[in-house]
C-alpha cells in the first residue's frame, strides 16, 4: 500500500501539483474577510481597491490635473499583485499539507468494526465506536480506531501514517500496545479498547494539522504581528499627514502616489510572508515525520535550553558490543579470539554476534562451518549465566566473570588476579566484562560496551555552541553513566533514573527559567512528557505518551529531538531575518519615492534622487514593483527557512545583520534602479 | 570649524564620561542602596517628609499603584500651578504688580511645567510674578524631574528584579522615589550649583527690577530676580524653562563660556549617570554602558553635523561685506561662538532640556535639522532626567525583539522574554509621539489660525511648526522661535500635546515594567542574544534612526531638507 506521507514527502515545494492549485487559491484568498486577518496586507488591498477606483474615475470623468491613466493603472495592478503574491506564498506553504491531508482522507474510508458485546460480536461502522468500546481485529483487517491492545499480539502495517513499510509488532501490556486507526493488521488477532471519541482520532488530528485548520498564531507570531501592525499605523499616519503638509508647501499629492508610498513603507515583505513561514515550519517537521500538535510547540523547540535524552537509542546504539579482547597472562590473544568466537557462534543475541564480528575483523577469524554432530552448544540460562560449546574434549564457556570463575573453580582452575583487576577496570569504565574459559583455564575477557553513536559528540558540541545543555537519562548506575556521558560529550547525566527523578529534573530546570525538551514512549513517561515544554512522543509508544507530548515522531527515532530543535530555531530565525530585511528596505524606497513626489514643484530636491531614476512616475512604479517582486523572490527563503548554522548567538547575529540588515538596505537600491532601467528600455513608462 | 571648537566639544564629552560612573554610583546608593549618603543631615529630612505625608516607605507599589500615584501627583500639580497663575495678582510676592495670566496661556504653562517640558509661550519677566516663578514653576522643575527619575527606576526595577514565582511584583514606592530624588539629588546639587553660578556672576535676589541709564543716556529697566537658583535646577532637571525670555542666551542666566560649559555638563549629568545606575541594577554594568554608548554615538554624530553646518557661512548673508569665516553667527551669542552654540543646541535637544543659548530658528537648515531630529528620535540621546533612560529602554526592548528573533530564540532582555504584551505596550509608546506631532503639525499647517502664527513662509515655516509640536510632545520645551505661540490654538493644542506626550507614554512604560517584573529569568548562555556589546549598540542606534527618522522623513524633506537644498541654489525663505 503506497503511503500517504511517503508520496507527498517527495513533492518538491515548487512541484506543479502544488503550484497550480496554489495559484487559484491565491486569487480566492483575495476575499477581504480573509485578507483582514493580516492587517498589513489588508492595507495593501484597500490601497489596490482605491487606486483601481481612481483609475476608473479618471477614465470616466477625466478630471483636469489627474495623474496619467497608465500610471494609476500600473500602480493599481502591481498593488493587486502584491496581495496576490503574499497569498501565493501562503498557498504554496499550505499546498503540501493539503496534498497530504487529501491522501490521509482517502485512507479514512469507512470500515466496519467488530465490536464485542456481552460475549458476542456485532458489526458496526467505525464511526459509531465510542471511547471504551472493545473491538476485535484480525489479519487483513483495518483497525477501526485509535486505542490500546488489551489482548493478543500482531504485526501491523503502519505505513499509512509513518511511511515506513516494514510492519511493526504490537502487543498487549507494556509500551508497545498502542494502535492507530486506519492501520492494517497483517497477522494474528488482537482485541483493542478504543481510546478516543469519533472525530478526535489521531488521523483526524493529523488531517487537521497538516491542512492548517488547527493552525493558530503562535506567541512569537502574535508579538511580531503587533510590531508590524504598529509600524503600519505609524506609516499610515506619516503618509496621510503628508497630504496637508504637502498642501502647505503648495504640492497637490495624487492619491495614487500617497498609496504607493504607504504600501512601500509598511512592512509588506514580512507581513506577506509571515504566515507562510509558520506553515512551512510545521511542514518541515512533517517532512521529518514529526507531527507537531501546535505551532506553539515548534516555536518552543527553538527556545529549548535543556535536552533530556534517553541513553539507549539516542546516544548509544541499542545494544552492547564487544570492543576488545583481554587475554590472561600467557595466553595468545588469537587463542582467546578463537575460543570466544566458537562460544558465540550459536549465540544469536546482538552481543554474541558482535563477538563474532570482532574476532573476524580484528583477528581475521572467519566464521567456520558448524556441524551439530561435532559441536554441542550450551545455551545461556539464567541459572548458569553462561553459554558455550562442547567440542570433543574442549569445554568452552563464556559468561559473567563470577559465573565463569565458579565454573573453572569447580574444574580445579582459578581466575587469574590480573583478569580480576581488568574486569573491575572494565566495570569502572561503564562496560561489561565477559570471561571466556576453555576447560579449567580462563583464557581472558571480552570487553562489551555501550557504543556511542557515530557523530553524536559533534552534534552535542553544536548544541553547546548554541547554548543548549544536553542531559543523558539512563537506568545505569552512576559509574557507568558517567563513563558513557564522558564519551558521548553530554553536559550532564541522570543515572538510575526513575520517572519521579526525571520529573524532578524537569521541574528543577524549569524553575531556573529553562525550557526543557524530551522524548518518551512509555506510559510512565507521560507525566514528564506533559511537564516538558517540548515533549516528543514516539509513535510506537503508548496512547498515554502520545497524548501527553506535544509532538509525535512517526519514525519513533529518539535522535529526532535534535532536528526538532533545529527546525524550531530556523523558524524563528527566518522570521527575524525577513523582518530586518523588510524594515531595512524602507531606506531605499524613501529615496525613490519622496523626490518623485516633490521634485516637480521643488526641483532643488533632485539631489535626493540618488538613484537617478528616469522620471517621477517611473520612480514610484519601480518602487512598487520592487516591493511586490521581492515577496515572490523571498518565497523560497520563507518556505525553506534561512540556512541554519550551529553558532553562538553573537556570531549568528553578526552574520544575519550583515546579510539581511546591510543587504536589506543595499538590495532595493540596486533592484529599484534595475526595474527603472527595464521600464525605460521597454518603454512601458512615458516620461 | 576650528580646533578650539572641536576641543570644547571633546572636552565636554570627556567630562560627561568622567562624571557618569561616580554620579551613577551615588544615584544607585540613593535609590537602591542599603544606606543612603549623608544619613545625619538628609536622613531626618527624608523621614520628616514621610511622616508629614503619611508615606509608609517600605510599602511598594505594583505598576498600577505607581502609575496612579504618579498621575494624581502630576494632575494636582497642573491644577495648582494653573490656579497660582490665574490668581497671582491677589497673591503675595508680586513686586511688579503683574496681572493674572490668561486662561489658555496658564493652561499651556501649567501643562508645560508639570510635564518637564518648560515650553514657554510667555516672557517670564513680563508675565509671571516671583511667587508664580518660585512656587508655581520652580516647584515643577524639581518634582517633574523627580517623577521622570521615578518612572525610569520603576522600569529598571521591572527589568532587573527577580522576585521569583511567589515574590511581590512591585516596582518601588512612587513617593519614596520622589522624595529621595529631591532630598538627596536635586535639592543639594541645586544649592551647590546655584552658589557656584552666583560666584560666576549670575544674580540671585528678590528685589524689584532696576532702572538704569545706558551709555547712550537712555533709561532701561533691567529685570532681576532669583535667577541662579532657578538656573541650577533648570539644567540639572533638564527642565529648560528660563527665568528670562532669552533663556541661556541672556547674560544673567549664562554670563560666560565657563557657565555655559557648566550648564552643559549639568544637563547631561543625571541622564548619563542613570545609565550607570541602571547597569548596576542589572548586575552587569556593561548593560548600562551599551545604552550609554548608543546615546553617545548619536550625540557625537549630531554635534558634529550641527557644528559643521553652523561653521559654514550663512547663505542668506552671502554677498554682504562681512567676514564669513566665523560661520553662521546670526542669532548666536558671540561669547559662546559657533561651537558653544552648536554644542548647546545638540545637548539641549538630545536631552529633553530645552534651554537655549542661541536661536535655533537662525541656524542653517542642516544645523537646525539636528535639534529637530534629536527631539524626533524620541529624546533618547541621554534624554530628559529619567525620561531619557526609560525612552531608551523601550527602544532597547524593540531592538531586542526585532533582532532577537534572528538568533533563533524568543527574544529576551536581561533573561526575561519579550512577548506579545510587551510588544503591544512598546508599540503604543512608539506610536503616540509621531501621531501627536504629525497630526497636530498637519492641522496647524493648513488651518488659517495655525499658520497665521508663523514667522516665516515656505519650508522654514514648516520647520517651525514641526519643531513646536515635536518639542512639546517630546517634553523638550525649546522653541525654534519665529512662531508666535501665545494664541488660543497654539496654547491649547500645545498643552494637550505636552500632556499626551508625557503621560500617555509613561503609562505604557510602567505597564511594561509591571509585566516584566514577574517574568521568569533564563540565565544567559552562548545561545542568548547579547545586549551588552558593540553589535547591540550599533543595532540599537539603527532601530532608533529607522523608527524615528523614517516616521518624520517625509515631513522633514519638505522642511529643513528642502530648505537646505534650496539654499544651495541660492533660494532662501
Amino acid at each position: 500500500m503506497a503511503s500517504a506521507s511517503s508520496k507527498t514527502k517527495q513533492l518538491s515545494l515548487f512541484d506543479p501539483a502544488i503550484l497550480r492549485p496554489a495559484l487559484l487559491e491565491s486569487l480566492r484568498k483575495l476575499d477581504p474577510r480573509r485578507v483582514a486577518r493580516n492587517p498589513v496586507m489588508f492595507v495593501v488591498e484597500v490601497g489596490s481597491v482605491l487606486t483601481t477606483l481612481l483609475w476608473l474615475r479618471d477614465r470616466l470623468l477625466r478630471p483636469p490635473g489627474a495623474a496619467p491613466g497608465w500610471f494609476t493603472l500600473s500602480v493599481s495592478v502591481w498593488l493587486w499583485f502584491t496581495v496576490v503574491f503574499a497569498n501565493f506564498a501562503e498557498a504554496v506553504a499550505e499546498g503540501r499539507g493539503k496534498a497530504q491531508a487529501q491522501a490521509l482522507r482517502r485512507m479514512r474510508r469507512e470500515v466496519t468494526a467488530r465490536r464485542r458485546v456481552d460475549g458476542g460480536e456485532e458489526r458496526v461502522p467505525a464511526s459509531a465506536l465510542r471511547k471504551g468500546d472493545t473491538v476485535v481485529v484480525e489479519a487483513g483487517e483495518v483497525i477501526p480506531g485509535d486505542g490500546e491492545i488489551v489482548e493478543g499480539i500482531a504485526s501491523v502495517d503502519e505505513s499509512a501514517i509513518t511511511g515506513e513499510s516494514a510492519p511493526v509488532i504490537r502487543e498487549s501490556g507494556g509500551d508497545r500496545s498502542a494502535v492507530t486507526g486506519g492501520t492494517r493488521v497483517l497477522s494474528d488477532r488482537i482485541v483493542v479498547r478504543i481510546g478516543v471519541e469519533p472525530g478526535e482520532s489521531f488521523l483526524d488530528r493529523m488531517i487537521a494539522l497538516v491542512e492548517g485548520a488547527a493552525r493558530q498564531k503562535t506567541p512569537n507570531e502574535i508579538a511580531l504581528h503587533i510590531l508590524l501592525v504598529g509600524l503600519t499605523v505609524i506609516f499610515l499616519f506619516a503618509c496621510v499627514t503628508l497630504v496637508p503638509v504637502a498642501r502647505y508647501a503648495s504640492i497637490d499629492l495624487s492619491a495614487t502616489a500617497v498609496v504607493a508610498l504607504l504600501v512601500c513603507l509598511i512592512p509588506t515583505t514580512i507581513g506577506g510572508l509571515l504566515s507562510a513561514i509558520g506553515i512551512a515550519g510545521m511542514d518541515r517537521l512533517l517532512r521529518k515525520n514529526v507531527l507537531a500538535m501546535s505551532g506553539r510547540a515548534v516555536e518552543a523547540a527553538g527556545d529549548v535550553d535543556t535536552l533530556l535524552l534517553d541513553k539507549t537509542g539516542t546516544i548509544t546504539l541499542g545494544n552492547r558490543m564487544a570492543t576488545e579482547l583481554i587475554p590472561s597472562p600467557g595466553v595468545a590473544v588469537e587463542d582467546l579470539a578463537d575460543a570466544a568466537q566458537l562460544a558465540s557462534l550459536a549465540d544469536e543475541t546482538p552481543e554474541g554476534r558482535s563477538i563474532v564480528v570482532l574476532a573476524k575483523q580484528q583477528y581475521g577469524l572467519r566464521g567456520r562451518e558448524v556441524r551439530e554432530a561435532e559441536h554441542h552448544f550450551i545455551p545461556f540460562t539464567a541459572q548458569t549465566r553462561m553459554s558455550g560449546v562442547d567440542m570433543g574434549p574442549r569445554r568452552i564457556r563464556k559468561g559473567a566473570v563470577d559465573a565463569v570463575a565458579r565454573h573453572v573453580a569447580a574444574l580445579g582452575g582459578a581466575l587469574p588476579p590480573e583478569l580480576q583487576a581488568a574486569a573491575e577496570r572494565i566495570g569502572d569504565s561503564g562496560g561489561t566484562p565477559l570471561a571466556v574459559s576453555d576447560g579449567a583455564r580462563v583464557l581472558g575477557l571480552v570487553h562489551l560496551k555501550d557504543v556511542v553513536k557515530g557523530g553524536i559528540a559533534e552534534r552535542f558540541e553544536r548544541f553547546r555552541a548554541m547554548g543548549i545543555r544536553t542531559v543523558m537519562i539512563t537506568g545505569d548506575n552512576p559509574r557507568t553513566a558517567a563513563a558513557i556521558a564522558r564519551e558521548a560529550g553530554v553536559d550532564d547525566f541522570l543515572a538510575e533514573a526513575t520517572p519521579e527523578a526525571k520529573m524532578r529534573l524537569i521541574k528543577d530546570e524549569q524553575a531556573k527559567g529553562k525550557l526543557v525538551a524530551m522524548t518518551g514512549d512509555g506510559t510512565n513517561d507521560a507525566p514528564a512528557l506533559a511537564q516538558a515544554d517540548v515533549g516528543v512522543a514516539m509513535n510506537t509508544g503508548t496512547q498515554a505518551a502520545k497524548e501527553a507530548g506535544n509532538m509525535v515522531d512517526l519514525d519513533s527515532n529518539p535522535t529526532k529531538l535534535l532536528e526538532v530543535v533545529e527546525v524550531g530555531k530556523q523558524l524563528l530565525m527566518t522570521r527575524g531575518t525577513l523582518t530586518t530585511f523588510s524594515i531595512a528596505n524602507d531606506v531605499a524606497k524613501y529615496f525613490a519615492i519622496l523626490p518623485a513626489l516633490f521634485v516637480a514643484v521643488y526641483p532643488e530636491l533632485a539631489p535626493l534622487d540618488v538613484m537617478h531614476l528616469a522620471s517621477p512616475f517611473s520612480a514610484i512604479l519601480s518602487a512598487v514593483i520592487f516591493n511586490a517582486i521581492i515577496i515572490v523572490l523571498l518565497i523560497p527563503l520563507a518556505l525553506k527557512g534561512v540556512r541554519y548554522r550551529p553558532l553562538g548567538a553573537a556570531a549568528v547575529l553578526r552574520r544575519s545583520l550583515l546579510l539581511y540588515g546591510v543587504g536589506g538596505v543595499v538590495a532595493p537600491f540596486a533592484g529599484i534602479k534595475l526595474i527603472d532601467l527595464a521600464l525605460a528600455a521597454t518603454r512601458l513608462v512615458h516620461a | 570649524m576650528t580646533e578650539n571648537g572641536w576641543l570644547q566639544i571633546g572636552l565636554f564629552a570627556l567630562v560627561v564620561l568622567a562624571v557618569t560612573k561616580p554620579f551613577g554610583l551615588y544615584l544607585h546608593r540613593v535609590f537602591e542602596g542599603e544606606r543612603r549618603p549623608l544619613p545625619r543631615v538628609l536622613g531626618p529630612l527624608e523621614r520628616a517628609l514621610y511622616r508629614l505625608c503619611g508615606v509608609e516607605p517600605r510599602r511598594e507599589h505594583d505598576w498600577k499603584g505607581y502609575a496612579f500615584a504618579m498621575l494624581i501627583f502630576s494632575g494636582l500639580g497642573v491644577v495648582v500651578t494653573y490656579a497660582i497663575q490665574r490668581l497671582q495678582h491677589v497673591l503675595p510676592l508680586n513686586p511688579q504688580g503683574l496681572g493674572p495670566v490668561a486662561p489658555d496661556l496658564a493652561f499651556n504653562t501649567a501643562a508645560s511645567f508639570a510635564t518637564n517640558t518648560n515650553w514657554q509661550n510667555y516672557g517670564g519677566e513680563t508675565t509671571m510674578s516671583d511667587l508664580t516663578q518660585m512656587a508655581g514653576l520652580a516647584w515643577h522643575n524639581f518634582t517633574s524631574a523627580a517623577v521622570g527619575i521615578g518612572v525610569a527606576l520603576a522600569l529598571a526595577r521591572g527589568l532587573t528584579r527577580h522576585p521569583g514565582p511567589g515574590g511581590a511584583r512591585t516596582l518601588g514606592n512612587f513617593w519614596v522615589d520622589l522624595v529621595r530624588s529631591i532630598v538627596y539629588v536635586l535639592l543639594p546639587a541645586s544649592v551647590v550649583v546655584a552658589l557656584v553660578l552666583v560666584a560666576l556672576g549670575v544674580p540671585q535676589t528678590l528685589s524689584a527690577y532696576r532702572e538704569l541709564t545706558t551709555l547712550e543716556g537712555l533709561k532701561q529697566v533691567v529685570a532681576l530676580g532669583p535667577v541662579a537658583s532657578q538656573e541650577a535646577i533648570k539644567e540639572l532637571g533638564t527642565n529648560g524653562g528660563g527665568f528670562f525670555n532669552a533663556n541661556s542666551a541672556h547674560p544673567f542666566e549664562n554670563p560666560t563660556p565657563l557657565t555655559n560649559f557648566l550648564e552643559l555638563v549639568l544637563i547631561f549629568s543625571i541622564p548619563a549617570a542613570l545609565t550607570y545606575t541602571y547597569g548596576k541594577m542589572a548586575r552587569d554594568t556593561r548593560q548600562g554602558w551599551a545604552v550609554f554608548a548608543a546615546m553617545a554615538v548619536l550625540f557625537l554624530a549630531g554635534v558634529g553635523i550641527a557644528y559643521r553646518a553652523e561653521a559654514q557661512a550663512n547663505p542668506a548673508l552671502a554677498g554682504l561685506a562681512c567676514d564669513h569665516r566665523a560661520g553662521n553667527l546670526e542669532g548666536k551669542e558671540t561669547r559662546f561662538g559657533v561651537a558653544g552654540s552648536a554644542l548647546f543646541a545638540t545637548v539641549t535637544t538630545g536631552t529633553s532640556c530645552g534651554a537655549v543659548n542661541a536661536m535655533h530658528d537662525s541656524f542653517t537648515p542642516l544645523g537646525g535639522l539636528v535639534p529637530l531630529l534629536n527631539i524626533q528620535l524620541g529624546e533618547v540621546i541621554f534624554g530628559g532626567v529619567g525620561a531619557g533612560l526609560y525612552a531608551m529602554l523601550v527602544m532597547v526592548i524593540l531592538t531586542v525583539f526585532i533582532a532577537g528573533l534572528m538568533v533563533g530564540r524568543t527574544p529576551e532582555y536581561l533573561g526575561k522574554k519579550i512577548e506579545a504584551r510587551e510588544m503591544k505596550l512598546a508599540m503604543l509608546y512608539v506610536l503616540i509621539f509621531p501621531l501627536l506631532v504629525l497630526v497636530l503639525s498637519a492641522w496647524a499647517a493648513v488651518a488659517p489660525y495655525g499658520a497665521s502664527s508663523l514667522g516665516n513662509a515656505g519650508p522654514h515655516g514648516l520647520s517651525e511648526i514641526l519643531y513646536a509640536y515635536s518639542s512639546q510632545a517630546g517634553n523638550n520645551g525649546s522653541a525654534f522661535a519665529g512662531l508666535s505661540g501665545n494664541t488660543r490654538f497654539w496654547n491649547v493644542t500645545g498643552a494637550l500635546d505636552m500632556l499626551a506626550g508625557r503621560f500617555l507614554m509613561i503609562v505604557p512604560v510602567l505597564a511594561i515594567a509591571g509585566s516584566m517584573v514577574g517574568k521568569k529569568v533564563v540565565p544567559a548562555g552562548p545561545g542568548t542574544f547579547p545586549t551588552n556589546g558593540a553589535t547591540f549598540t550599533v543595532l540599537l542606534i539603527f532601530v532608533i534612526l529607522i523608527v524615528g527618522a523614517l516616521t518624520f522623513f517625509p515631513a522633514l524633506s519638505l522642511g529643513p531638507v528642502l530648505e537646505h537644498f534650496a539654499a544651495l541654489h541660492g533660494r532662501v525663505f
